[in-house]
């Protein structure tokens, strides 16, 4: 029997990102209803259309018992599958999954989120407070950024990676964010403003980590009989990878991400390698979490990765890996401190040849959106997409 | 949290359960005690009576070394909270002699000092509540 696989049975008919920043007169489930309306309008298909609803930790309430009654929706297959910001793309993963099954026609994912006007810290769960690693991780005025700038600090260490380096990366977001008239951030930076902005936890400076924005985002897979039927043009999901990386009982490996296991997945499932793609939507949560995750990807040796982002390998149209052209984290939109969702939208833009004109790669053909959930390299969810054209 | 310990940092106090009530209990008076499997030698990290890598229900625990060195470590400058008020501090892992890396704080020194590969010893730094927390400074 020839190995099952889920290549090409699943396609994205439609995808939206909200295009607000700060929405202090919206509530979290009207932002979901807002972007779940904007990605079946996308598609041309409607609420009654769905039969599979996807949530994560942003949805309110219980989640997706919640959210399918408050959308209206009529569902026989739901997920609450929770990885932080590389939810959404697992959760197209078992979207393709279960389409490929025959358990679904058409799968609607949602993220939406107020961090900025709505009061709660970047990141921030309440069971979080109830893990059992808590009281050994949490004592110890441990951040966001701390715990990211703790595996820059090692990248460094063993392989020679520069602040520099890590800036080329906010550097080529910026590039692409001075052409998207939503993104939060629109100022094209240099090295040197990245380098010479206030130190936040060393080496990461303030203009290395992600912006913080109220938004979101959502996704309509559909089976290979539905897209049929709709005029939109429909985005192959051709291979799909996910992976937790852990302390491994405490012997921390700060050098690597969970791409180095997605990633693989998701390129033999695709039957491809690094060099057939494109473009890549490579999550941005701090410039750190890119250059690590190329490596880990394969689009450059291990402990390459300050090399490889220098003298504009990133930038689009022209660079040899265009990345994140709608700004990304960095610069774009970063909605409920969860960057996988619009990582995947951006990579659809790209595919359709929808992307801003000054940043589309030409003839991109194939897509890559990498998403990373929780902290780098210690306790992580990492999802890798690989996506084509057309059908 | 306005308490500080001596090493001049917040002491946060922890929530001690079945499975770590003897790690804490041993920190409030200064020692390190860890968990070790019975079966494979692997010493657990976090505290559980599980052993991650082979399953194993059968722990000893032993009084470590309180010797390390440091893994990775980051001078961290502004965080908003209650930790606002003791930036800058050193945040980092260190490696035990016995294997664990653990989060922690380097103190007791310039914070700008602080570097991987530094050897590094542990020192108890107590909550109001009983338990100390697990620090080290430079050895
Ligand atoms: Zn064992």
């Amino acid at each position: 029997m020839p190995p099952v696989t889920i290549r090409g049975k699943a396609l994205i008919a439609g995808a939206y990102e909200h295009p607000g920043r700060e929405l202090p007169d919206r509530t979290l489930p009207q932002i979901h209803a807002e972007v779940a309306a904007g990605a079946l309008a996308d598609a041309g298909l409607s609420l009654s259309d769905v039969d599979a609803y996807y949530s994560a930790g942003d949805a309110p309430g219980f989640g997706a018992l919640s959210m399918v009654e408050y959308l209206g929706l009529d569902c026989s297959y739901i997920d609450d599958t929770e990885t932080g910001g590389s939810a959404y793309l697992v959760h197209a993963q078992h979207a393709a999954a279960a389409i490929a099954a025959g358990h679904v026609n058409v799968a609607l994912i949602t993220l939406a989120g107020k961090p900025r006007t709505g009061g709660a810290g970047p990141g921030g769960s309440a069971r979080f407070s109830s893990a059992p690693e808590a009281s050994f991780e949490n004592q110890f005025g441990m951040s966001v950024p701390g715990g990211y700038a703790l595996a820059a600090a090692r990248h460094m260490h063993e392989f020679g990676t520069t602040s520099e380096q890590l800036a080329e990366v906010k550097v080529a977001a910026s590039t692409h964010a001075q052409h998207n008239p939503n993104a939060f951030l629109q100022d094209v930076v240099t090295v040197d403003e990245v380098v010479s902005s206030p130190m936040i936890s060393d080496p990461l400076h303030r203009l290395d980590c992600c912006v913080i924005t109220d938004g979101g985002g959502a996704l309509v897979l559909v089976s290979e009989a539905v897209a049929a039927s709709l005029d939109r043009h429909c985005v192959p999901v051709l291979g799909t990878g996910t992976s937790i990386k852990h302390t491994s009982g405490g012997r921390i490996d700060l050098s690597h991400t969970g791409a180095s296991r997605s990633g693989p997945l998701a390129f033999a499932e695709a039957g491809l390698t690094p060099a057939d793609i494109d473009y890549v939507s490579i999550y941005d949560s701090f410039t750190i979490t890119v250059l690590m995750t190329l490596e880990d990807l394969g689009f450059c040796a291990k402990g390459d990765g300050g090399r490889f982002v220098s003298d504009g390998a990133l930038q689009a149209p022209g660079g040899v890996l265009p990345f994140n052209t709608d700004g990304g984290g960095l610069c774009n939109n970063h909605p409920a401190n969860r960057g996988g969702m619009t990582k995947v939208i951006e990579a659809v833009r790209q595919l359709r040849g929808e992307a801003h004109a000054a940043v589309q790669v030409p003839d991109c053909e194939l897509a890559l959106a990498h998403g990373t959930g929780g902290s780098l390299a210690t306790r992580m969810g990492s999802a890798t997409l690989v996506m084509g054209r057309s059908s | 949290m306005s308490e500080l310990g001596p090493s001049g940092l917040p002491v946060p106090t922890p929530n001690p359960n079945l499975e770590t009530q003897r790690f804490w209990d041993a920190t409030a008076e200064d020692r390190l005690e860890l968990p070790r499997c019975d079966d494979c030698d692997h010493v657990v990290w976090y505290p559980r009576e599980r052993c991650d890598q082979c399953g194993s229900t059968s722990l000893t625990w032993f009084e470590a070394s309180g010797r390390g060195t440091v893994y990775s470590c980051t001078v961290t400058r502004r965080i908003p909270g209650s930790w606002r008020a003791a930036a800058p501090f050193v945040l980092a892992y260190v490696e035990l002699d016995e294997g664990p890396r653990v989060v922690t704080n380097i103190v007791g020194c310039d914070p700008e000092t602080v570097h991987i590969g530094q050897p590094v010893q542990a020192v108890f730094d107590p909550t109001p509540d009983g338990p100390a927390l697990l620090r080290f400074t430079p050895a």
